[in-house]
């Protein structure tokens, strides 16, 4: 597997690939030692041009479990404001010897970009409204870990479907395994053409009940001045998920979110503290899945021949 | 003297295609006829067996980047490259910098097509001053000085005050407004159509409406002020309704739409591929559809290229940041043969009336056939010929064509302008 950019091109036999390894990675962070040396000599490194400590910690935390050599670049006091663009740091990095290049962007489309234009391998670490492959990993893998199955499940997600590639990479993942997938969300954020892949519910209560998992997407505050949403009371009310829904799910329902959370506008701190709440665990199985990812993108015999 | 033996000439839908000798003598048609005496000392003979022959084309837009930019395109490169694809007859919209909008950037326009193009080049005049939207540009001066047209193309006049008073002041020096039709509060911050590519790669969309809601605004305001109306890149099946309506109301309203809309859609985009990125963005399968039947009925009255040419370093970059617009010139005609002759059955004869007679009629020029004491402005078409094209083989100074890789069927062999033939065989010679 050279590259990951997104889970709409990855194949059935590929994701369980990445899931089975990355069972045996999780494993190795149990253990007391978490050094393995498959990544030794190698470089990797991150390049986030959005903020997200969780995701660059996981991936840096990865790559470091797996003895790799692993440089961050900050943007902000790097290239972009010198007016380097793109491809010219795409350029650099190929002079500089890295093998592995993690990137966050907020255009879609960007680690596609890298890819074309350069020699190492590009893990896409979320990319504008397109993917976030990884985070949707360790969502399956969380998944199959606690219900023991990732096929013939249903699924709802719920939220800002439309600017959530989280959304994205869980709906071409898990559209590939047999599940129903039904989304609900504000209709400002429902994409059109979304029915294709996915059933769109019509309240949050048809959304969540009878559901095996749920899945909860972060909304940025910053739509209500786009009139996308109207306020985070209100958001709450209808759209959260507080202790009213709770009626509609069942006790062993896996509640998701990928985090960070914006307690008690999509979720409450109650309904996280729920046994059937995967959140913190999602974090610490990203770790592992990561592992996975790196390794076969490092490896020969890839996944993408 | 030229002689073209055995032209199979098209020259418009009406008239029969009749198969005969032309002789050019000096810029003009001699004689049209049978068997015309060969005379090998003082005549160029080229064959023209199986081959057609039409008049020259005229693209009411395209942007040719001088002043300002010329490093995606200046108007000698522009010209050869409109030559290259048959066009002997192009209008430049103001888009420039600094921006065509007053008297002596219409006379400057005019005196370096005349010094370094070898085909017509006719400047359109902005409608605004600055294409700010704010204030109206001397149209009248602009217009004495040689605009044929107005337009603020690449931006839209969002001030309905400014485009109604833009329609009622251009009545009196009988000059069209092109009209860029772009909701830009609808359209904000989008990179491709609104739909299901988007909704598939993430790339924010473009509303269908930001271009049908203005085409409606100023339908009504050309119904208003009986101002003659152009709306130019029609690119959706609403709009399409739109100008039918309009038509069917008796407003002076005339509409064009480009190659890239009838033959591709959306699907372009998956990929990421930035060449596919143009404004309005390529839509879907039914629009394709919508237009192609708009061509049919009239309701669309011609095709312009477009033709938007940009630097590689403006498209190998990440999505957002790479520049609206394909380079359009040296395929028009293939892609309209292709899509529209040989997927769509239509008369060869219409396609001259969508490059020709049409684009012509709308800036007041008349058509310029193929006839006995016309002016020697003509190609000769080969319409069998298959080729793909490449970067290697556009004559535009930018390579950015959203048809790179495609197979096309007809290629434009030989254009002959004033009596000079200017690309013979595919060679350009100018
Ligand atoms: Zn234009």
């Amino acid at each position: 597997m050279k590259h990951l950019l997104g889970l709409r091109e990855l194949s059935k036999e590929d994701i369980i690939k990445i899931l089975n390894l990355a069972k045996d990675m999780k494993t190795i962070l149990k253990s007391e030692t978490k050094k393995t040396p498959h990544l030794q000599g190698y470089s990797v490194v991150t390049l986030f041009y959005e903020n997200s400590t969780r995701t660059r910690t996981s991936f840096e935390l990865a790559a470091k479990f797996m003895s790799a050599n692993t440089t961050s670049i900050s943007v902000q006091t790097s290239s972009v404001q010198k007016g380097e663009s793109l491809l010219d740091t795409v350029k650099t990095l190929e002079a500089l010897k890295t093998d592995v290049l993690i990137v966050r962007h907020s255009v879609s489309g960007v680690p596609h970009f890298i890819a074309k234009n350069c020699s190492f391998s590009v893990i896409n670490a979320g990319d504008g409204m397109n993917e976030h492959p990884t985070q949707a990993l360790l969502d399956m893998f969380t998944i199959r870990e606690r219900l023991g199955t990732i096929e013939r499940l249903k699924i709802a997600i719920i939220g800002d479907i439309l600017h959530s590639r989280v959304a994205r990479s869980n709906i071409w993942g898990l559209s590939k395994f047999d599940n129903q997938i039904t989304v609900f969300g504000p209709q400002t954020l429902i994409p059109p053409y979304i029915e294709n892949f996915a059933y769109v519910a019509s309240s949050l209560e048809e959304a969540v009940s009878g559901k095996d998992v749920v899945i909860d997407l972060r909304i940025q505050l910053e739509r209500q001045k786009r009139g996308f949403i109207t306020s985070k009371q209100e958001y709450y009310k209808f759209y959260g998920l507080n202790e009213d829904i709770m009626r509609y799910i069942s006790g062993s329902t896996l509640i998701m979110h990928p985090g960070p959370v914006n307690r008690g506008v999509e979720i409450s701190s109650e309904v996280m503290q729920l046994p059937n709440s995967t959140i913190d665990e999602q974090v610490t199985n990203g770790i592992a899945v990561r592992m996975a990812v790196l390794y076969l993108c490092t490896r020969k015999e890839g996944i993408y021949r | 003297m030229i002689l073209i033996k055995n032209a199979q000439i098209v020259n418009s839908i009406h008239d029969k295609n009749e198969k005969a000798d032309i002789l050019i003598v000096d810029d003009k048609i001699e004689k049209i006829g049978i068997n015309i005496e060969e005379n090998p000392d003082n005549m160029i003979i080229i064959d023209a067996s199986g081959k057609y022959v039409m008049p020259s084309f005229t693209d009411i837009h395209c942007h040719l980047r001088e002043p300002g930019f010329e490093y995606k395109e200046d108007i000698k490169s522009g010209s050869r490259a409109a030559l290259a694809g048959g066009f002997t007859t192009i209008c430049c919209m103001p888009n420039t910098n600094p921006p065509i909008d007053n008297r002596a950037m219409i006379a400057y326009i005019k005196y370096r097509a005349k010094e370094v193009s070898p085909i017509e080049v006719l400047p359109v005049g902005a409608i605004t001053k600055g294409l700010s939207g704010e204030e109206l540009a001397e149209i009248g001066f602009m217009k004495e000085e040689g605009a044929i047209a107005i337009s603020d193309d690449g931006k839209c006049v969002m001030n309905a005050n400014i485009m109604r008073n833009a329609l009622l002041y251009s009545k009196d020096f009988s000059i069209p407004v092109i009209s860029h039709c772009e909701d830009s509060n609808l359209s904000e911050g989008g990179q491709i159509n609104l739909g299901y590519v988007s909704t598939i790669t993430g790339l924010r969309g473009i509303p269908r409406e930001a271009e049908s809601i203005i085409v409606a605004r100023d339908i009504l305001l050309a119904k208003e002020t009986k101002a003659h109306l152009h709306i130019t890149h029609v690119s959706t099946k609403e709009s399409v309704r739109l100008i039918k309506i309009a038509k069917e109301w008796g407003v002076n309203v005339t509409a064009d739409t480009c190659p890239h809309y009838i033959s591709l859609t959306e699907e372009e985009v998956l990929g990421f591929n930035t060449n596919a990125k143009v404004n309005p963005p390529l839509r879907t399968q039914e629009d394709v559809e919508a237009l192609i039947e708009g061509l049919k009925e009239g309701v669309i009255d011609c095709i312009s290229t477009d033709h938007a040419p940009h630097h590689k370093d403006e498209k190998n970059v990440e999505f957002n940041l790479a520049a609206s617009g394909t380079i359009g010139f040296e395929t028009a005609f293939s892609v309209l043969f292709t899509y529209l002759v040989e997927k769509n059955g239509f008369d060869i004869g219409k396609i001259v009336e969508l490059l020709h007679h049409n684009p012509r009629k709308i800036i007041g020029l008349s058509p310029n056939v193929i006839k006995e004491g016309k002016k020697a402005n003509l190609v000769i078409v080969d319409l069998k010929k298959k080729w793909e094209v490449k970067e290697d083989n556009i004559v535009s100074k930018s390579k950015n064509s959203v048809f790179l890789g495609k197979l096309l069927t007809s290629y434009v062999e030989t254009v002959i302008y004033n009596g000079k033939i200017l690309k013979k065989d595919g060679v350009l010679n100018c």
